[in-house]
């Protein structure tokens, strides 16, 4: 008995510390992975920050963690002491320890100091809190009305009469020309949730309840996110994709938006299918009469990257696929399989591809 | 080392517990105040958010009879419990019955409510949120005035078949609680749809 | 009739009829009974949901995998959440508490047998309806499915626009059944608490075990309700046509969320206060040393029930609140640090001095503390609210709260199985058995839900059933899928121990641990009716003062 605990109380020791060797190992390397992300934009790492905002939620977050990870190393310190220090030994197996029944002043003390921390920790995040939430906005401002879909996004530029889906292009607000971003979040069905780690963290869009949310990005570039809230079958395909473009860049962007769709009269075989097929109920292409607005805007389609919120590529062949047979793509997705023949099917994919 | 006999050091002097029906009743008054509060916090929500009419100030009447009764019968149960308590059958039965009546009364005045709004006012659950808070917070307290009663009934038909007799009246009692509970809960409802929600 | 008839001369002749032995289970009232029947109940659906678990796990193995289909895995997060919270969790802790509270305070029986017996029932209802959803989901027509809205079931989604067929009806029923079977189970363990004690248990000589399943009760019967009156509106809302959650109607979808989560934070609450239970009771037996700060640790309980009330929207953080709100709840949420230190710590003290025998409910309550402390902490960052942002709705989270389910409640409890299992069933848990369960699943836990933050720190949001290639998140996913396949094997290996130990554990008399309090002065398995006479305390440990007369605890108290 007596033997057996000192053996059993010295293997524990042992396994538990191999086990943690380990894990620091694992965590170590998860940290070189964080720190040198291959790709900035495709790894939406939380601790790569690229706009303000995001900025104070990277500093706040760093902040916690030294907090609760001290807590960590000293508690664990306690209990790996309590553990190694008490247990059962040949010299001590059979008699009962002191019956200690507690200790007021030690009681007080884990009190207290809980307390304080929780007080340092509360006033570091009201801080960020009020920062960000409380922001006004100002005058120079961009602003954006992005309303989810079961299972896209809709952008709408009010001030500058662009409509446009699932690809949200930005200007940089850097300190010399500062111009954020004020997103307005509404939902037309379910709730959805705005989330692009790297340019800051993440609103609801619901039903019934508008939200807002802003962003200062302090680079170019194209960051990643995705729908973070359960939304239905598809809530995983349903990605996003922010461009943060120079001032310049961004104003051409915009100007190419405003133009109605290319009537190019080459392709008319395929608008006529387009315009006779229920594809108009659902979808608009500027300076047609294509007005619906259950399905993305395909005014200017060619300029996206990305079909159907970031499923696939936007190649011919993925639109064929995509018309011909949604669900290959994006199983579950609210648009229906339009059964076109051949050739109208080719018709409409190369008139969609002139809808630069 | 194992042992069945009994630790015995000191016997403490007197051992006494609460009775464990008062003790269940109250938990589940508990549970369902804390039903209530959803339904009533769901009503207070949604004062004067309907996207159409009727509204609750067209509509509405105050019961002020019904709630009297309903409230009243709050003291003939205690009297009647205190009858059983000092053997008195019959007054016990008595006030027991009017207790029944009261209630049965409220009930019907609820019933009376829901029939003129219905065909006169075309106001339902789907109507609009008015209608739909206020039939599902009214409809819960309906409900639990109806189990009330059922269990009031009940106790009626065993005690004119003699077979409740004073013994019992601890029991009786924990019945009178929920009443009260259910007298209660309408003092609340009540000032919620007739009072603030107007 | 007659083949009945038949069944039972055969079965007579073989001993006692199965016919009879059934349905001695099936009618009884008493809680020893009633607690194995909860908790073998709760043990199959463990297994239930860990198939389920185990298939989200390998259809995330590796980026755009097919193993199941989009609607498949959406089912499979919504019943796994589900079963384990309502018909895993609550039940087994149901059945621990049945069988131990009256033991433990001296009483033959809990308050209301019968409400006791009703309550189980009405639980196993539930989740055979939860179950038959597979075959009944959409009616008659077409094949069958699953709820597939999530375990908050969140508003819209669920409305009948978005929900057609029965399968959120399932679950709201399903749900609503076992709801009010987990109320009468709470009333009744109240009333036995209060009016059974046995002669000179007062309040503050109870076990612990007993307090924390009192504050336990308590939260049930406010917290468990908010929901149940939240079913019955979205019950109105699909079959009635009210329009509580029904934004077309100027319904609200937040409301949802805020009933929710006025339940959804306490029960996991109500869920890990009697494992601090078991903590209370297992850690000062195998130290050798009285429970550290007795009215302390019953005062942080109480105060943690309390402090647990006000904390709900925690989970909200990212719908919108105003600034005012989210402050509000950080500063709630971050306070539930302090009184659940406070239990860490007299635990700590209690182990401080002792003589700490490494069985396996120790092993696993050394764990516990452990794992219990990071959760904690990560609970800590998701509390506070900017930080969260960021978290909220990410691996991350779910990382966070397998490491209190998994890592605290799942490790409490085979802790606790080790410790009674012996009382139950009077023979012992295999200790070589134990020990290989035990590190397998240690490392198979730490394999999965460590490495599951990290997905979550790269932006990987949760409930989904596949992700993009390249964004870092492969190989983690890989890993915590090995962990998961590890935990399963460990899990298999318990089973294993509880069936075998069953027919040929070593007898394990009356008190195999030389612990304290009154359920080991019994026999094991306990007679019916428990106690011959009913036992009077003079202290909270009054095993200790029989077998120590020269040094009782009463003469401190
Ligand atoms: C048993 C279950 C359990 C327990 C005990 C906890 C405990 C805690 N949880 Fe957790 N939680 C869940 C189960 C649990 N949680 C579940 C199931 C979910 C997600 C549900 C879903 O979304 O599906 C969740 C989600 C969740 C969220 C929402 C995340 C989101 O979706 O955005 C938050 C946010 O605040 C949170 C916080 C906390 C905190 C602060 C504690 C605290 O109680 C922790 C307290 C403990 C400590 C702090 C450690 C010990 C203390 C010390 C050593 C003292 C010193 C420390 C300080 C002074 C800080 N939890
Ligand atoms: C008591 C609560 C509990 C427990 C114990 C667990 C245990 C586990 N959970 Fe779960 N989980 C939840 C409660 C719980 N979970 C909740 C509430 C959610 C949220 C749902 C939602 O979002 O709506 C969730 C969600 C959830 C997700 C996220 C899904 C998503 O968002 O897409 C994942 C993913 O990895 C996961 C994994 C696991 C794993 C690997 C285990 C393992 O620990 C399981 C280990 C146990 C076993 C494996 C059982 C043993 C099995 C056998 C003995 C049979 C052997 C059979 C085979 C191997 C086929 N869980
Ligand atoms: C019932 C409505 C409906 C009809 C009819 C419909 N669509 Fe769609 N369409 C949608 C929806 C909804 C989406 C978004 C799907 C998603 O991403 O989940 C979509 C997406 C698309 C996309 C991808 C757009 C993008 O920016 O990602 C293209 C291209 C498209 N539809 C073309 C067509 C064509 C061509 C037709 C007719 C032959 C058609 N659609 C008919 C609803 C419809
Ligand atoms: Cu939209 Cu998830
Ligand atoms: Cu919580």
């Amino acid at each position: 008995m007596a033997k057996n605990g000192q053996i059993e109380g010295g293997a524990v020791l042992g396994r538990v510390l191999s086990v943690l060797v380990i894990l620091a190992g694992i965590l170590f390397a998860a940290q070189l992975c964080l720190a040198s992300p291959a790709d900035h934009s495709q790894v939406p790492s939380i601790f790569d920050p690229h706009s303000g905002n995001a900025d104070l939620l990277y500093r706040l977050s760093g902040f916690v963690l030294s907090i609760t990870g001290l807590i960590f190393v000293v508690v664990f310190t306690l209990l790996v002491y309590v553990v190694i220090r008490f247990r059962e030994r040949p010299t001590n197996a059979g008699r009962e320890p002191a019956q200690v029944y507690g200790s007021n002043q030690i009681e007080l003390a884990w009190t207290v100091i809980p307390i304080l921390i929780v007080v340092v920790l509360f006033l570091a995040t009201a801080r960020v809190i009020h920062a960000i939430q409380d922001a006004p906005e100002p005058a120079e401002a961009l602003e954006v009305t992005a309303i989810g879909h079961q299972f896209w996004w809709e952008y709408r530029f009010p001030a500058l009469g662009v409509v446009t889906a699932n690809e949200l292009h930005i200007p940089v607000s850097d300190r010399a020309h500062p111009r954020p971003t004020f997103l307005k979040l509404l939902s037309a069905d379910t709730d959805h949730s705005f989330w692009v780690p790297q340019l800051g963290g993440k609103t609801d869009l619901i039903p019934n309840h508008i939200n807002r949310i802003w962003f200062s990005p302090q680079e170019t570039g194209l960051f990643l996110g995705q729908c973070a809230q359960y939304c239905g079958t598809q809530h995983a395909k349903m990605l996003l994709r922010v461009s943060v473009e120079s001032e310049e860049d961004f104003d051409a962007w915009i100007q190419a938006q405003k133009e109605p769709a290319i009537q190019d009269e080459k392709e008319s075989a395929g608008r006529r299918v387009f315009e006779t097929t229920a594809c108009l109920n659902c979808h608009a292409v500027g300076g047609t009469n294509g007005t619906g607005r259950f399905g993305p805007d395909l005014t200017h389609l060619m300029s996206r990257q990305t079909i159907a919120a970031g499923a696939a590529e936007n190649t011919p062949a993925n639109l064929r696929l995509w018309i011909q047979n949604p669900d290959a793509i994006k199983f579950g997705s609210l648009m229906p399989a339009m059964k076109l023949s051949d050739a109208d099917l080719d018709a409409l994919v190369r008139y969609l591809e002139t809808l630069k | 080392m194992s042992t069945t006999t009994a630790p015995i050091t000191q016997a403490p002097p007197v051992w006494n517990l609460p009775y464990r029906g008062t003790v269940g009743m109250a938990c589940l008054i508990i549970a369902e105040s804390s039903i209530f509060t959803i339904f009533v916090v769901a009503y207070l929500f949604y004062v004067g958010k309907s996207l159409t009419g009727p509204t609750p100030r067209e509509v509405l009447e105050t019961p002020i009879f019904y709630t009297i009764c309903l409230l009243s019968s709050s003291l003939t149960i205690h009297f009647a419990a205190r009858f059983l308590e000092r053997g008195k059958r019959g007054g016990f039965l008595g006030l027991w019955l009017l207790t029944i009546v009261l209630g049965g009364l409220f009930l019907f005045g609820t019933g009376m409510e829901w029939h003129r709004l219905i065909y006169e006012h075309g106001l339902t659950i789907s109507t609009n949120l008015f209608g739909t808070t206020y039939y599902s917070l009214v409809g819960l307290h309906a409900t639990h005035v109806t189990v009330g009663l059922l269990m009031l009934t009940a106790v009626l038909l065993f005690g004119l078949a003699g077979r409740v007799v004073p013994e019992q009246s601890k029991r009786v009692g924990v019945l009178a609680m929920y009443w009260h509970f259910v007298d209660a809960v309408w003092v609340v409802v009540f000032t919620v749809v007739y009072v603030v929600g107007r | 009739m007659s083949s009945d008839a038949m069944a039972i001369r055969t079965a007579e002749a073989a001993g006692r009829p199965w016919v009879e032995i059934l349905h001695e289970w099936v009618t009884t009232v008493d809680h020893k009974r009633l607690g194995v029947l909860y908790i073998v109940y709760a043990l199959v659906f463990l297994v239930i949901g860990g198939i389920e678990a185990v298939i989200i796990r390998i259809q995330l193995i590796r980026p755009l995998n097919d193993f199941v289909s989009p609607q498949v895995f959406n089912r499979m997060f919504t019943m796994h959440g589900t079963t384990m919270i309502f018909f895993v969790a609550m039940p087994v802790l149901f059945g621990f508490a049945n069988y131990l509270v009256p033991l433990m305070v001296g009483a033959r029986d809990m308050a209301f047998p019968r409400l006791n017996a009703f309550s189980f029932w009405l639980s196993a209802f539930g989740g055979f309806l939860l179950y038959f959803s597979f075959v009944g989901g959409s009616g008659l027509y077409g094949a069958g499915n699953a709820p597939d809205v999530g375990w908050w079931a969140y508003a819209p989604l669920t409305s009948r626009a978005f929900s057609p067929g029965h399968s959120t009806d399932y679950w709201t029923i399903a749900l609503l059944v076992s709801g009010f079977g987990s109320i009468g189970t709470a009333i009744n363990l109240i009333t036995t608490i209060l009016c059974m004690r046995c002669p000179g248990m007062t309040l503050g000589r109870m076990p612990l075990l007993a307090w924390l399943n009192l504050v336990m009760s308590g939260m049930v019967l406010i917290a468990l309700t908010p929901l149940s009156a939240a079913q019955i509106m979205l019950l109105a809302d699909r079959y009635l046509g009210s329009h509580f959650f029904d934004t077309q109607a100027g319904g609200s979808a937040t409301l949802w969320m805020h009933f929710f989560w006025i339940f959804g934070h306490p029960e996991v609450y109500i869920l890990i206060l009697p494992c601090f239970a078991f903590m209370s009771e297992i850690i000062p037996v195998f130290s050798r040393k009285p429970i550290f700060g007795y009215p302390v640790m019953v005062g942080a309980s109480v105060c943690i029930g309390f402090v647990s009330m006000s904390v709900w929207a925690h989970h909200m953080f990212s719908i919108g609140m105003t600034s005012y709100a989210n402050a509000f709840f950080t500063i709630t949420t971050l306070s539930v640090g302090v009184p659940t230190g406070i239990k860490i710590f007299n635990w700590l003290g209690t182990m401080w001095g002792g003589r700490i025998q490494f069985k396996t409910p120790m092993l696993f309550s050394i764990a516990f503390l452990f794992q219990f402390l990071i959760a904690g902490l990560t609970g800590i960052m998701l509390g506070s609210a900017a930080f969260n942002w960021q978290l909220t709705g990410s691996y991350f989270v779910v990382a966070h709260f397998h490491y209190v389910i998994v890592g605290g409640i799942l490790f409490a409890l085979f802790g606790a199985f080790y410790y009674w299992y012996p009382k139950i069933t009077g023979k012992m848990l295999s200790e070589t058995l134990g020990k290989i369960h035990f590190w397998l699943f240690f490392i198979g836990f730490h394999m999965t839900f460590d490495l599951m933050h990290i997905p979550g720190l790269l932006g990987m949001p949760r409930r989904i059933y596949t992700y993009e290639p390249g964004r870092g998140w492969d190989t983690w996913n890989l890993l915590v899928t090995i962990g998961a396949l590890i935990q399963s094997i460990a899990t298999l290996v318990f089973v294993a121990n509880l069936i075998i130990s069953y027919f040929k554990g070593r007898d394990a008399g009356n008190d195999p641990w030389d612990a304290w309090t009154l359920e080991w002065s019994v026999s094991s398995p306990p007679p019916e009716y428990n106690f011959a006479t009913i036992p009077t305390v003079a202290s909270r440990r009054p095993l200790w003062d029989i077998k120590h007369p020269e040094d009782p605890d009463s003469r401190y108290e």
